[in-house]
């Protein structure tokens, strides 16, 4: 799968960074790690640290030509080779190819007594070894906190740890070491107290019984960054973290404007259409043919030649091609040229972030430039309000910053505040379409109305409309105006 | 005396093949760990050591740092008695003299000079 490299730098800084190559990281941090300094990264047992130093070092060969060494104090070569290869990493290829030493201090595992003084000269000279032979940029230590459980002089580790990251700056390496989360401090041992340029949080918790994985950058000297939590997976092809793509609302705007699918529909905008890269919600009952609305821009955007991917959430892929031939649309000869993709899954099956990567990867594949989720209603089960706000905010962002139009539908009950069920997603719609079905008359009419469409005039008709194997209609209205 | 670095792999007590016992000090330069650790194994080699004809090499990490690695030595001065088997390390300036022998698996006895 492709890997897009941070696209474009919004934050300004003086100081160099050195690109993580890791998904997401690179941009909450403004372009990577403080270059030629020491990065601490903290956590619990498990939450990904040596997987991350791992990840940082072969990106950093592969993608930086930046060659590494890994010093361990707890795995072994051997388990380190074996952890990574599962991310189709093959450090055998890059040891063997002089672009990475894998060095370990199994400290804990050794035999030795103390006699007297000591200090850890020898790690600097192995160290100062192994970055001489392959002419290293990047260092990590993982996790360099055991030295303070195998040696028994602690004010020793403590003056020759602060020698050894100084000396790493000296050298001009761009390091990471990895500590364990301590209570109330961030490591056990106070490594934060050594390491000032940068920090990071990981974290591993479970929430509701979906586990979640989190990232925090705590502190960036000199640089801007992103402090909330983001949360970060580890999937086949390494770390992904999640980020609000952009720290600051500077997103080109498009003036281009696309149909819906439907010229009538397109007349309701004073702009005879809507913005690419905008934000559409579709709310309406059961019946009211939100799916066949949508449907329809599908066809339009695939119509000009433009890929989309539909995410459905209650319907499978066939069901959605049988339903919509009904009504005259063929969806699946889009899906036969490779312009429509249609991908089916519950909410409820993954958690939040396993969508929204799932999400980021289909759009990395894909390269869409219309994104339907049909219905968003089922996230409402897998995570608290917020946390859902907080997803489509950051689905919508990164979508408007590519100008990728989304098209969202949510379905109303009669009788409930329909600000609940939009899931706080009306707000970052830029324009939010109503269906209703009312009975009138005798018979059920579905009505169509544009409660709101940002930077346009638009009709403020309430318009009548009907389903048949042609599609959707308007009905025209007499003596309203537009 | 000034401060001399120590060769590569100097023999200190030259051993032949019958040594009955294998030192290996790693140190770093001369400084002044190095220099009382190579001072106090020498004496321990002298004192209490002479009838197992030792075979003692010191070796100046920063001459060879590849033998760290290959050692996985971490901590200077670092010694290693590779035979006779179990081996065992010590770091340290080995400046408590009963105790290195102790850990080289050597009953103390009383020094000739004192």
């Amino acid at each position: 799968m492709p890997r897009k490299k941070s696209s474009g730098n919004p934050v300004h800084s003086e100081f160099p960074k050195a690109p993580t190559g890791i998904q997401g990281l690179d941009e909450i941090t403004g372009g990577g790690l403080p270059r030629g300094r020491t990065t601490l990264v903290c956590g619990s047992p498990g939450c990904g640290k040596t997987l991350l130093g791992m990840e940082f070092l072969v990106r950093g060969i592969l993608e930086s030509g930046e060659p590494g060494v890994m010093l361990a104090f707890e795995e072994t070569a051997e388990e380190l080779t074996q952890n990574v290869r599962s991310l189709g990493f093959d450090l055998d290829d890059l040891i063997k190819d002089n672009k990475l030493i894998l060095d370990t201090i199994p400290i804990e595992a050794t035999e030795f007594e103390e006699n007297g003084e000591y200090d850890l000269e020898g790690l600097f000279v192995r160290l100062g070894d192994a970055i001489d032979t392959i002419g290293a940029k990047r260092i990590v230590l993982d996790t360099i906190e055991v030295l303070f459980g195998g040696l028994s002089n602690q004010g020793i580790i403590r003056s020759e740890l602060r020698r050894l990251f100084q000396w790493l700056k000296n050298r001009n390496m761009t390091s990471i070491v990895t500590g364990e989360r301590g209570e109330g401090s961030l490591t056990r041992q106070g490594l934060e107290e050594y390491v000032s340029d940068c920090v990071i949080l990981l974290d591993h918790r479970v929430n509701e019984q979906m586990s979640t994985r989190r990232l925090r950058v705590v502190k960036y000297r000199g640089s801007m960054h992103g402090t909330n939590e983001f949360p970060f997976l580890i999937e086949q092809h390494g770390l992904s973290v999640l980020p609000i793509t952009s720290l600051v609302l500077e997103h080109k705007i498009s003036k281009d404007i696309i149909s819906t699918g439907l010229p009538q529909l397109d007349e309701m905008f004073g702009i005879k259409g809507v913005y690419r890269g905008s934000t559409i919600l579709v709310t309406g009952g059961v019946g009211t043919g939100k799916s066949s609305l949508v449907s329809h821009f599908a066809d339009a955007a695939c119509r000009r030649g433009e890929p989309a991917i539909y995410f459905a959430f209650e319907e499978s892929s066939p069901q959605i091609i049988r339903n919509m031939k009904s009504i005259g649309l063929s969806l699946d000869k889009w899906v036969k040229k490779g312009l429509l993709q249609i991908q089916a899954s519950r909410p409820t099956l993954f958690g939040l972030e396993s969508h929204l990567v799932n999400f980021y990867n289909a759009v990395h594949t894909y390269a869409p430039q219309l994104v339907i989720m049909d219905p968003i209603n089922d996230f409402l089960s897998i995570g608290s309000p917020r946390e859902i706000k907080s997803l489509f905010l950051r689905m919508v962002d990164f979508l408007r910053s590519r100008q990728i139009t989304l098209i969202c539908t949510a379905l109303t009950t009669p009788g409930e505040s329909s600000q609940d069920t939009e899931v706080g997603v009306s707000s970052l719609a830029d324009t939010w379409i109503l269906l209703s079905n009312r009975e009138y008359d005798g018979e059920h009419q579905r009505q169509l109305y544009i409660l709101k469409s940002r930077g346009m005039a638009h009709s403020h008709q309430v318009r009548g409309y009907t389903m048949n194997h042609r599609g959707w209609h308007l009905k025209e209205v007499s003596g309203g105006h537009r | 005396m000034s401060p001399r670095r120590p060769s590569t792999t100097r023999k200190v007590v030259p051993a032949g093949a019958d040594a009955g016992i294998r030192l290996r000090l790693y140190v770093t330069g001369a400084t002044s760990l190095s220099l009382r650790a190579m001072a106090n194994i020498k004496s321990i080699c002298r004192d209490y050591l002479e009838d197992l004809n030792p075979d003692l090499q010191i070796i100046d990490l920063y001459r060879n740092p590849s033998s760290a690695r290959a050692n996985h030595i971490f901590a200077a001065p670092t010694l290693i008695k590779e035979f006779p088997l179990p081996s065992c390390r010590i770091i340290g300036d080995l400046s408590k003299k009963d105790r290195v022998l102790h850990s080289l698996g050597l009953t103390p006895s009383p020094p000739l000079t004192s």
